[in-house]
């Protein structure tokens, strides 16, 4: 068995009355693609929000390799090497494209607000502009680096989403439908991406785009009004009855 | 070039030009200049440091603070209270001092409001404001509402600050080393952070900023900026009171930086003076009829604020930039 670099156990999250996610537990394992999946408001963004400490669980615990994080800040949660993109794009239009990735590498400088180190140019910290060098090009934007990320294209503001969340070297990637609007070439290109990430990254993937999750996906969970409802290799999913009556019949 | 409207931060050539000519005037000033502008002038520069400290809170970081009087006011009481009533006291003492006091204050202050966030920022600082101030205001021990006097600048030493030229330089490199440092840090590492937390907190905080270790230290930071500045107000005028920590005075400096355009400290210079200047115009309005004008000082400078706002959203220097890149003249840009 691959390594479990994030393990999710009984989470549930609540608001008032309504379970927006109920009793989950999920793994992530390097080198495998884990795909969620459900109908709108399964809760699988919140499932995502719960991982990436966006919003603290009602119970449950979630660890993140040794360390349990289950109700860490999300800065506390990137530190220790989860990374997360966002189903709606969450980034500083107001920046270049390059600035918004290299303040993602700079993250990972210790006591960033050190007077010591007040007087340094950001621009010229190698080490940080080397990583988000490597994000940029990763993600395809090299070419792009001087755009206004906000008057950027949408599909290219969908790559910045995964450059920036590179730029901080995580070891386990949440990615919140990465291929949301984005145009066919521009999906294969994501495909091609998230499959070079997948040998050194457990990546969980929320996505609605059927054809690339069976594309991708290694392992697949399928989520209805906030519980797991199968859990599987794509192939035994694919043939579940619950499953194909919940989900996939409206599809295939 | 569609881009959203944002702060002019990398100031293009011709208005470091702009800037360099400024400064080329206040240094020659003083040779013809009479004392009184000399005095005014000396005024206008420390209330500049003042609006820049501000505004690496409100321009950068965007916490507007409606208390930042507060670290000006008691780095001034500072220096009363170190100053013995028959002799001065050392620059290089009561000056360490006096930016401790502010700083440590910032800090303690700084770690109880920046958790707050919007309009519960703004009430909280002010909150906090107010404290010090009745603090102040109803201890007789600490001057109480009549304030206490100064009766000797510091002794430099080297050079006599009690030559009201020898002050004007005094405050004019401190301008200038202030504006040096803060567009220094603008461009460090902790610069650009707080520039992201102003654009999308929460995307720092996914990233792996922790932004309350940032906004604390840019509060420090800017109650120490703002210190230095009332310890200079407390030195060329010879007193204090509670008025320097009050309400009136943290919204003037806002008044400032937003005059001025915020985020890149020149704005904020330039906002202190046409600040001060236009009260000055506005107060020596004559009286037509049985109406003074110039008792409604403040009616005028509201209006004045409000066009300003309307018409250069950007602030002075922005309106500035617009009509020197206008087709023909090509943007620098700094790194």
């Amino acid at each position: 068995m691959a390594d479990v670099l994030l393990s999710a156990r009984g989470l549930t999250k609540t608001f008032g009355g309504l379970a927006a996610v109920n009793g989950v537990s999920i793994d992530l394992w390097r080198d495998r693609i884990h795909a969620v999946i459900g109908p709108n408001g399964a809760g699988k963004s919140t499932l995502a929000n719960l991982l990436s400490g966006d919003l603290p669980p009602t119970a449950g615990t979630i660890t993140l390799g040794t360390h349990d994080i289950t109700r860490a800040s999300p800065e506390q949660i990137s530190r220790r090497g989860l990374g997360r993109s966002y189903q709606k794009t969450n980034i500083f239009p107001s920046f270049t494209v390059w600035e918004n990735v290299r303040l993602a590498a700079q993250s990972r400088a210790t006591l960033p607000w050190n007077p010591l180190r007040w007087l340094r140019r950001a621009a010229r910290d190698a080490a940080v502009n080397e990583r988000a060098e490597a994000a940029l090009e990763l993600a395809g934007l090299a070419g792009r680096r001087h755009a206004v990320a906000g008057a950027a294209s949408h599909g290219e503001q969908r790559q910045l989403e995964i450059a920036m969340t590179l730029a901080t070297d995580p070891r386990v990637l949440l990615l919140d439908e990465p291929l949301a609007g984005m145009g066919a070439a521009e999906a294969e290109r994501m495909v091609a991406l998230l499959l070079r990430l997948k040998p050194r990254h457990a990546m969980m993937l929320v996505e609605h785009d059927i054809d690339a999750i069976f594309a991708l996906a290694d392992h697949l969970t399928v989520m209805v009004n906030g519980a797991v409802i199968a859990s599987g290799e794509p192939a035994a999913i694919r043939a579940d009855a619950a499953v194909q009556a919940a989900y996939l019949g409206e599809n295939a | 070039m569609s881009a959203p409207a944002t702060h002019l931060e990398a100031l293009p050539r011709s208005l470091q030009a702009l800037l360099a000519l400024g400064l080329i005037a206040l240094a020659l000033f003083p040779l013809v200049g009479s004392d009184f502008h000399q005095q005014m002038v000396t005024r206008m520069m420390i209330l500049a440091i003042f609006a820049m400290s501000l505004d690496l809170l409100q321009g950068v970081t965007g916490l507007v603070s409606l208390g930042h009087a507060a670290f000006f006011g008691i780095a001034g009481y500072a220096l009363a209270f170190l100053t013995p009533a028959d002799a001065p006291a050392s620059l290089w003492w009561t000056l360490p001092a006096a930016l401790l006091a502010s700083g440590a204050a910032a800090l303690v202050i700084g770690f109880l409001v920046v958790r707050t966030k919007g309009i519960y920022f703004i009430m909280a600082t002010m909150a906090f404001a107010q404290m010090v101030f009745y603090l102040f205001f109803d201890n007789r021990a600490l001057g109480g509402s009549d304030g206490l006097y100064i009766n000797f600048r510091p002794d430099a030493g080297l050079f006599d600050l009690e030559d009201k030229r020898v002050f004007y330089y005094f405050t004019l490199a401190c301008l200038a080393g202030v504006y040096a440092f803060l567009r220094r840090v603008l461009w460090s590492p902790f610069g650009r952070a707080l520039a992201g937390i102003r654009v999308n907190e929460h995307r720092m905080r996914a990233i792996g900023f922790g932004s309350f270790g940032h906004k604390l230290a840019a509060f420090t930071l800017a109650g120490t900026l703002a210190g230095l500045a009332g310890y200079l107000w407390g030195a060329q005028t010879g007193f204090v009171n509670p008025e320097l920590m009050g309400f009136h005075m943290s919204a003037h400096a806002i008044m400032m930086v937003i005059l001025g355009g915020m985020g890149n400290f020149a704005g904020a210079i330039v906002g202190a003076f046409a600040f001060e200047f236009m009260l000055e115009l506005f107060k020596d309005l004559p009286a037509f009829g049985g109406f003074d004008a110039g008792k409604h000082w403040q009616l005028w400078m509201g209006l004045f604020i409000v066009a300003v706002i309307c018409f250069a959203p950007r602030g002075l220097l922005g309106l500035l930039q617009r009509l020197a890149s206008r087709p023909g003249l090509r943007e620098g840009r700094d790194g």
